[in-house]
């Protein structure tokens, strides 16, 4: 294997990983701070999808239409909030499954009404399509590089804002003694409200970046749920700087598994074999990686503090 | 009245009018097709395929008023074989159109044709009833599944590409695809990658054809998977190696790619510039009625109804005739919007088969393009394994 090949399957590894993050970091703070087991998320990613392929269609630009697209993923988780996930948080987990699968289901079929059940595509910006030649012989897509500083932007500003902040700190301490926070006269509703649409828009905002790489349909979010929650069980539920960590190693465990399991294992079988297991083994790693983080640190690597 | 009374009665009926009179005035025909999720594309295709040649028609197949009853398999076998259980018992229909996938065909062909209807499938072709267990009853308007994947093999083979990195799903039809590619491709294959069905990112892959630098790349990615492949393909500069697909960049999923599938090539048994009357017609009443550009998928469904229409024709309207149906659709006489076409002995098509170019069009939308014919006359390979003369 060569350096260049590394190079560039670790960066996709790490492309990859801050994609997780974005949508993890809203997951693992809803489940974390509010106990309300999301599977909708995923379905949120797609709105994000979609919304960023009306605005840009409509505008004709792709800032713009990401600069729309937010505020409206935000409307949009404040309104599943209210309709919604309001009557959730007092109910047990298997309601909370049930009520946002059945979301999952409604939010397929409407996109699927509204704009029909084919892929639909979203041009890139224009400024940062093509290649960019990192060393000679080695090309990677500057939109890529792009998303890679989206996501670190992303964690960096969430951690201030978690950590730094007022209302970060009214989210920490609602996670672990809401009850104690509620009596100091914060009204925990409200900052539920707020936590939720935050990680709606999170979702939402993964999804506009991922839709010039990824085609825009119906269930497009469902496969990235189930990473997403590896991610946060990985990195300790309700932790954002856990999610990063985890969604990081995810993402290089499923990339550098699947380019490079194959070669490392033809050094002890044969090709056809290696190539067979490599095939099979591949998807499976980054479940073997959380089973072996969940053996050592049941909690995950970073757990919130109880 | 008991059953054994009723049928009894059925059967004085049937001998006082005798069944020289049953020259019905309606035909039945049961489109099983998938549409749910994004597959669904697909499915729409061959309905309105299908509806647009009874349009055409007059709303008659062969003269008799047709009842077009449109159902949906969800692409699951289970919920198929119970669909056309219904389409067979309740709505006695007279031939069963469908299914879009492979899976599902291999699921209700021995319900349609054991209770004697006729199953035209506009789609599926799968190696199994081409060959060994070909069957009387069915029909497929459509090709045998390696063919179109045999295609770009010969491509590469005939263009002397002296290596190339083959990608597919991990399932039956990928697998099917690559050894429909390695039939006549006799160069150096670099790696077969197996990647698990529905995956989204392809990076990893891609960085690994760019570092084994072959000089052709053959995938098969039907839907989604498409056309994510196809803009991440284009994204990684790796335009220059030529990108040789089937189902992966078509009229289907192209609305999607646009431009990023530019010049890409597959290879296909029609493109909607087929340069004959017939099939310029149908392309302009299907984008006339449904606002999109039609795909193999409507061609194929649109001669199953021609099929139809004319094996009716032949019979002069006696559906209760099945002998002389089954002869006049193995005829095939019909004006096939690819031109020439006929059926071989195991009732697949002996068709000609083209290398196509996706393409812009001057009025912006994308299709798929003929550049050469690859095969002509070309039956498939299981078709000497089957019994039927």
């Amino acid at each position: 294997m060569s350096w260049a090949l590394l190079v560039v399957e670790t960066l996709n590894g790490l492309q990859l990983g801050v994609m997780l993050f974005l949508i993890a970091a809203g997951l693992t703070v809803t489940f974390g701070v509010m106990d309300v087991v999301n599977l909708a998320h995923g379905a949120q990613y797609m709105v994000g999808a979609y919304l960023i392929a009306l605005f840009a269609d409509l505008t004709g630009n792709f800032w713009l239409g990401l600069a729309l697209t937010l505020p409206s993923a935000l409307a949009f988780g404040l309104a599943l909030e209210f309709v919604v996930f309001r009557r959730l948080y007092e109910r047990d987990h298997v309601s909370q499954i049930l009520a946002t699968f059945g979301i999952i289901l409604f939010l397929n079929q409407a996109v699927k009404l509204l704009f029909g059940a084919g892929a639909i595509g979203v041009a890139m910006p224009e400024a940062l399509s093509g290649t960019v030649t990192l060393m000679p012989g080695l090309l990677y897509p500057i939109y890529r590089l792009a998303l890679i500083g989206f996501g670190l932007a992303t964690a960096i500003m969430l951690y201030i804002l978690v950590n730094h902040t007022r209302v970060g700190m009214r989210v920490r301490a609602g996670a672990t003694h809401p009850e104690i926070v509620a009596a100091l006269g914060v009204d925990i509703r409200r900052l539920f409200m707020i936590v939720f649409g935050f990680g709606a828009m999170l979702a939402g905002f993964a999804g506009a970046l991922a839709a010039p790489i990824f085609s825009v349909e119906p269930g497009m979010g469902d496969n990235l749920l189930i990473l997403s929650f590896v991610v946060i069980v990985i990195g300790g539920v309700g932790s954002v700087r856990g999610a990063l960590i985890a969604a990081v190693l995810v993402g290089l465990v499923d990339t550098l598994g699947r380019a490079f399991g194959p070669q490392l294992l033809r050094l002890a079988l044969t090709p056809a074999a290696a190539s067979q297991t490599g095939r099979a083994l591949a998807p499976m790693l980054i479940y073997v990686t959380m089973a072996a983080v969940l053996f050592f640190r049941p909690a995950g690597l970073f757990p919130a503090r109880r | 009245m008991s059953r054994s009374s009723l049928v009894l009665a059925g059967a004085l009926a049937a001998s006082l009018f005798g069944t020289g009179a049953s020259a019905d005035d309606k035909v039945k025909v049961g489109l099983i097709v998938t549409l749910s999720g994004p597959p669904a594309v697909l499915g729409g295709q061959i309905r309105d395929g299908f509806n647009l040649a009874v349009k055409t028609l007059g709303g008659k197949l062969g003269g008799l008023d047709a009842e077009v009853s449109v159902v949906d398999d969800e692409l699951k076998p289970d919920v198929a074989i119970t669909k056309v259980k219904g389409l067979i018992e309740r709505d006695h229909v007279d031939f069963v159109v469908g299914p879009v996938f492979s899976n599902v065909l291999q699921a209700i062909v021995k319900p349609v044709t054991a209770a004697g209807v006729f199953l035209i499938s506009p789609n599926a072709g799968t190696s199994n009833f081409a060959g060994k267990q070909c069957n009387e009853n069915l029909f497929v308007t459509s090709y045998q599944n390696d063919q179109v994947h045999e295609v770009l093999g010969r491509y590469a083979e005939d263009k002397g590409f002296k290596s190339a990195f083959l990608m597919a799903p991990n399932y039956q039809a990928g697998k099917d695809a690559m050894a429909g590619f390695k039939r006549d491709f006799k160069g150096e294959i670099v790696d077969e990658v197996y990647t698990p069905l529905g995956q989204l990112d392809f990076s990893a892959e891609l960085a690994k054809i760019a570092a084994a630098k072959p000089e052709a790349f053959f995938t098969f990615m039907p839907g989604g998977m498409g056309v994510n492949l196809v803009k991440q393909y284009r994204q990684a500069g790796l335009a220059s190696i030529p990108f040789l697909s089937a189902f992966t960049a078509d009229e289907s999923t192209l609305p999607a790619e646009k431009d990023d599938a530019l010049g890409f090539l597959g290879g296909a048994n029609w493109a909607p510039d087929l340069d004959n009357p017939q099939s310029k017609a149908f392309v302009k009443a299907y984008e006339a009625a449904y606002n999109a550009v039609p795909g193999t998928y409507a061609m194929q469904a649109y001669d199953a109804a021609l099929l139809i229409d004319s094996a009716i024709k032949a019979t002069g309207g006696k559906l209760s005739d099945k002998d002389a149906l089954r002869a006049a659709l193995k005829k095939a006489d019909f004006a096939s919007l690819r031109g020439k076409f006929k059926f071989g002995n195991n009732h697949y098509p002996i068709q000609d088969f083209y290398l196509v170019k996706a393409a812009k069009r001057a009025d912006g939308k994308y299709e798929t393009e003929i550049v050469q014919r690859v095969f002509a006359d070309y039956a498939d390979k299981y078709a000497p394994e089957c019994p039927m003369k």
